[in-house]
Parts: structure tokens; sequence; C-alpha cells
């Protein structure tokens, strides 16, 4: 083998030598996991509108239910094989949103229950709270401002 | 088995595709960017609010149901819809309310389980 002079040949030679993941594998788990998880809340909200809860209630007892089931399978260790597997499909639904706070938090157990558990409960759904409620904020402004919602294309 | 009668089977599938899609998604941006998951869930809340503030996300939600809500996506959306109808009440400090009052029983569902669930875990977990 030649050696290696510029950055830029290592760079391809690791690229050649590492394995490439299997994105089709990975996008088609993604779309059966993601698919199914949404499709249990479509049951449960179907099932809270035939018990005559409007819409709005039905949607907040859809996220409580897949939240609370998401939080126990994470402390059971059983998120975690679905989420290796899955990819984005336990991700994006709001049941990574849970994981994503219980799984920091069983780590830092060990630091006490106030600034450990507590403390770090925050550390990846910390930044989604803020941009999420931020950018809600600015939405509200430019609504009060504009008084539409037409700035869009429609 | 009477629930099972007020199933709309319609509305199941129409939110598996959409939901598993916009997972898809996702997925894509995991392998093809250097995008952390954490990087990845603000984005995807910041990208439901703007669409949910601009009334587009609205088609997707009468469209696919829970397909469209469940993802965080629909968290997102449900944020901004929530400060647009709070403004729409209660002029400027709507827009500082509304949003988490929309979300409230989401957010304080995952601190309350969120909290609970770390408690009684086996301490030992280091293997991801």
């Amino acid at each position: 083998m030649k050696p290696l002079d510029s950055k830029k040949d290592y760079q391809k030679y690791v690229e050649q030598k590492s394995p490439n993941s299997p994105i089709f594998k990975n996008c088609f788990n993604a779309f059966w996991v993601g698919g199914l998880i949404c499709t249990i809340g479509q049951i449960i909200m179907n099932i809270c509108k035939s018990k005559g809860f409007s819409v709005e209630i039905s949607g907040t007892i859809v996220s409580i239910i897949l939240i609370g089931i998401s939080a126990f399978l994470t402390s059971l260790n059983i998120f975690n094989k679905i989420g290796k597997f899955a990819g984005a499909g336990s991700l994006i639904p709001i049941t990574g949103f849970a994981n994503s706070i219980v799984s920091p938090s069983m780590e830092y157990k060990s630091e006490g229950y106030i600034m450990g558990v507590g403390g770090k409960m925050f550390t990846v759904a910390g930044p989604v709270l803020v941009f999420g409620i931020s950018t809600s904020i600015i939405i509200g402004l430019i609504y009060m401002i504009f008084n539409t919602q037409s700035i869009t294309l429609v | 088995m009477d629930w099972l009668q007020n199933i709309e089977w319609m509305s199941l599938i129409k939110s598996f595709v959409v939901g598993g899609l916009i997972c898809v998604i996702g997925q894509i941006l995991i392998d093809k960017t250097k995008l952390t998951p954490a990087r990845i869930l603000v984005l995807f809340v910041t990208t439901g609010a703007i669409l949910g503030g601009l009334g587009i996300y609205q088609y997707l939600v009468d469209f696919a149901g829970a397909g469209a809500t469940v993802p965080l996506t629909g968290f997102g959306n449900n944020l901004a819809k929530g400060a647009i109808k709070a403004v729409k009440e209660y002029g400027i400090i709507g827009a500082f309310t509304g949003g988490v009052t929309a979300a409230a029983g989401g957010i304080s569902a995952a601190v309350f389980f969120g909290y609970i669930a770390s408690l009684i875990s086996k301490p030992k977990m280091k293997k991801q």
C-alpha cells in the first residue's frame, strides 16, 4: 500500500474502509416502526373520539399515554433495543422525547435524586423545549403584528 | 369487543403511512448528515412550529390524524397553534401563554413519568 500523503487521501481511505450504513434497511425499519407507533396513537385517538372527547383533548391523551409507555419501557431497558433497531422510527415520534428525558437521568442517578435525576432529565429535552417554545412565542408575535396566517402561499 | 367497531380503518392506514414517512425523513437525516439525535429532535420541533404557524401543517393533521400529531413536528405544531389561538383571545400575553398551555399535557406527562421511570430504573446500564 502506498503511503497516504495528504489529508484528502486519508479521508478517501477512511471512507472506503468504513462500512457504509445500510440506508435502505434503516429507512424501511424506521418507516414501519414509526408508522406503527403513529397507528397505535390513532387507535387511542379513535377510542377517545368515540367516548366523546374533543380533538384537542384526544391528542393530549394520546401524547400522555405514549409518553408514559415509552418512559417506562426506557427504564426497563426495552426502548433502547427498539431504538437500536428502528433508529428514527422510535426517535421522531413523541416516544423519542420521553426516551430522551429518561435515558440521561438514569445514567446520572448516582449523582443523586435532585441534581442527578432531576437535573439531567433535560440534557436533550431542554433544547427541544427552548427552541419549540421560543419559536411558538415568535410565531404568536408575528401573528399579532400581521394579524394573519396567510403569509402562506395558500 | 365493541371498541373494535369504533375504529376507522382508513384513518389507521393514513396515519401509518404519513407517520412512517416523517420518520424516514429523520432516518435519512441521521444517515446522510452528521446531525446528532438531539439536534434532529430540535430541528423537527422547530420545523413543525414554523409549518404550524404558517397554517400548512394543519392540512397534514386533517389528513393523517395521529400520523401527523404523534411525531415531534406535531408537538411543534401544537405549540404554534396554541400561541396563535391565545393571541386571538388575549392579545400579546397570549403569545407567551398559548404555546405551553396547548402542550402542557405532553410536557407535564414527560416530566412526571420521566422522573418516576428514572427512579424505578436499574442503575446499571452503561451499555447503550
